[in-house]
């Protein structure tokens, strides 16, 4: 079998929901014949014609507003933001209008949106950013964040099916980069479920997104001076899996939380306040947290590089806890 | 030589030295010495060399994140833009911003921005600053055409006509926004047409001659800096290359981008130039200057520093 890229694995999650519901419709700019800032929608205006694959003027909170009134209407659609980044200019019709629909009225607005996102490609302060913070912080909104191509499609058709406003974050790196055999099938992950990616006993790492496969490399490495590492993929943030990350936590008893977005106030401080708080009892350590410094992000990519939160400042949280 | 000939000659020599500027910048980004993202201006250049020939040293510029004609027709030197694309410390922001974030305080160069439409109220704000004060200086703000569906527009419009103020906002209309025709994000083809609503001045001209540019832009300038009013202005341009390096320009025709070509602003103003008496000595003379400058730009990137962990820190907060 051919492997499939993420990038792929996500349009696959798109076309094979399309196909499934009449209802599922694309919105986004320069989405149809171009396919796309990144090319994720590649062929799918060819497949579905122009009134499935929509390209909107430039703008973000038409865009998402429009999505959610389809979304009344009942129809499914999933927008595409050029870059994460960009998301901010439609920030009130996700924060207000997206995330409270629900409670206000017990209305289902089933949007999804979609935020390529993250660093490491010099693409400096505007186009760089991880912003799941922002959303994980509003209730209503539920938030993933795959790593792999097989939760790319799989939480993408999760997403879509789910009945209510997602924030699916894409990682730029990962798109091209990371492959795997797929098989054929109706591939769904479900929201809400964590992923154990790596078996270990001594330490356990919390993270999603790039991190993910930073966290293995350091594993991998950790394992080979002795120190057994878990290392469990969120795949969602938003609702968490708390019974498979407490778990993954009380086995080890020395945890540490890795995100590329930056520290202050990021989803990691949410976690380690959780574990704080019900699993108090089970540390063995304090719970390490390691992130993007509390800066812009350099278009330098040298620079960039040496801010990222990769596998040696990983393996250096994992080596220092080890040794409680 | 007259007058006329040495102040074409002036502009000539700007959109020059943006086109070999940018071959460069291309270069570089294609052998790899440069990454990130990079949107060239070359085709448009007289329009950013024609604007900014109205304006004083004391008047504002805001513009979008295809900004290196900009900053060059502003005055910025091509060591510090080459250095900044480059990532490199000597560059105008310290190799943090990178091709989209061109900024000189001095020049009252107020920005590039990577974020399309944000930077529209912002130049409304420099604007009212001006008024406020009564320093008579202006603000001009480039958008691109795909921009004017920003809220952020039409909200920067609504102030400046409200309140009156000094801004000539300028939409640079070159077809493409990305790899979509206008008239597929558009319902109107004359982007001008929004200062209606505004109750606003408008015009609307093809910008492949720099002195029609100067001319009409000079015009709104005017009227901004004496009655305190705003215009907005289509400048009909067109793009040579994609709308990025990364862009493969496959929604139009090799034939097309040829044809378009053949009406270059460069070759226009090099035509006139040679009707009012300029010889081949006079072109030999710029290409060789603003090759050597150019050159000296790619060197002086090439061989500058790369900005540390600390620099991080300084410039994080004031």
């Amino acid at each position: 079998m051919a492997e499939t890229t993420y990038i792929d694995a996500i349009r696959r999650g798109l076309l094979e929901e399309m196909e499934r519901d009449a209802a599922v419709f694309l919105m986004g700019q320069d989405i149809a014949r171009f396919g796309g800032a990144f090319r994720a929608t590649k062929g799918l205006y060819e497949r579905f014609g122009r009134l499935r694959v929509v390209n909107t003027p430039l703008f973000e909170s038409g865009a998402i507003g429009a999505a959610l009134g389809a979304a009344l209407a009942g129809k499914r659609p999933v927008v595409e933001m050029q870059f994460a980044d960009f998301v901010s200019c439609g920030f009130n019709q996700i924060v207000n209008n997206l995330a409270k629909t629900y409670y206000r009225w017990e209305a289902e607005v089933p949007v999804v949106v979609r935020l390529p996102y993250g660093g490491g490609v010099g693409a400096g302060p505007f186009h760089s950013q991880s912003p799941e913070a922002w959303f994980a912080h509003t209730p209503g909104l539920a938030v993933v964040a795959p790593s792999t191509p097989r939760d790319a499609i799989g939480l993408m058709k999760s997403a879509i099916r789910d009945p209510n406003p997602v924030i699916y974050l894409e990682h730029r790196v990962l798109y091209r980069r990371e492959k795997e055999d797929l098989g054929e099938g109706d591939l769904t992950t479900p929201l809400g479920r964590a992923r154990i990616a790596r078996e270990g006993s001594d330490v356990t790492v919390l993270t999603w997104g790039w991190t993910v496969h930073e966290a293995l490399d350091a594993a991998a490495e950790a394992a080979k001076s002795g120190v057994s590492v878990e290392v469990v993929d969120l795949r969602t943030l938003v609702p968490l899996d708390e019974e498979t990350v407490f778990a993954a936590a009380k086995k080890t008893g020395k945890i540490v939380v890795v995100h590329e977005a930056t520290a202050t106030a990021g989803y990691g401080a949410e976690l380690v306040a959780r574990l704080a708080d019900l699993c108090f009892e089970h540390l063995d350590g304090p719970i390490l947290r390691v992130a993007y410094p509390d800066r812009p992000s350099p278009y330098n990519k040298n620079l960039e590089k040496e801010l990222l939160p990769g596998k040696a400042k990983i393996l250096d949280a994992v080596r220092r806890l080890a040794r409680y | 030589m007259t007058n006329q000939h040495d102040a074409l000659l002036d502009l000539y020599r700007q959109m020059v030295l943006i086109r070999r500027f940018e071959e460069a910048a291309a270069k570089a980004y294609s052998q790899g010495k440069i990454g990130g993202f990079l949107h060239l201006y070359i085709g448009q250049e007289a329009s950013a060399v024609g604007a900014l020939s109205t304006l004083t040293r004391d008047d504002y510029v805001v513009g979008t994140y295809r900004d290196h004609g900009l900053a060059l027709a502003r005055g910025m030197s091509a060591r510090s833009c080459m250095a900044e694309i480059y990532g490199k410390v000597t560059g105008c922001s310290q190799g943090l911003g990178g091709s989209m974030h061109f900024f000189d305080a001095e020049r009252r160069m107020m920005g590039g921005y990577g974020i399309v439409g944000g930077h529209v109220p912002l130049a409304a704000g420099c604007a009212f600053a001006a008024k406020y004060r009564g320093s008579g200086e202006v603000a001009l703000c480039f958008l691109g055409e795909g921009a004017v569906s920003i809220g952020d527009f039409h909200e920067a419009m609504s102030l400046a006509a409200l309140w009156k103020l000094p801004l000539v906002t300028i939409v640079e209309n070159n077809e493409y926004s990305m790899g979509t025709p206008l008239s597929r994000t558009m319902s109107v083809a004359d982007s001008s047409t929004k200062a209606l609503a505004y109750n606003m001045a408008r015009d609307r001209f093809e910008a492949k001659d720099v002195l029609v540019v100067r001319e009409r832009i000079g015009a709104a300038v005017e009227r901004a800096r004496r009655e305190s009013l705003p215009t907005l202005i289509e400048v009909q341009t067109y793009r040579y290359r994609g709308h990025s390096m990364s862009d493969p320009g496959k929604y139009r025709t090799a034939d097309e981008v040829e044809a378009r070509k053949k009406d270059d602003c460069i070759a226009n103003a090099e035509r006139s130039l040679r009707a009012l008496g300029a010889g081949d000595d006079v072109f030999a003379r710029v290409d060789q200057e603003i090759e050597a400058a150019v050159d000296d730009a790619v060197r002086f990137a090439d061989e500058s520093a790369e900005p540390g962990e600390e620099l991080i820190e300084a410039y994080t907060y004031a």
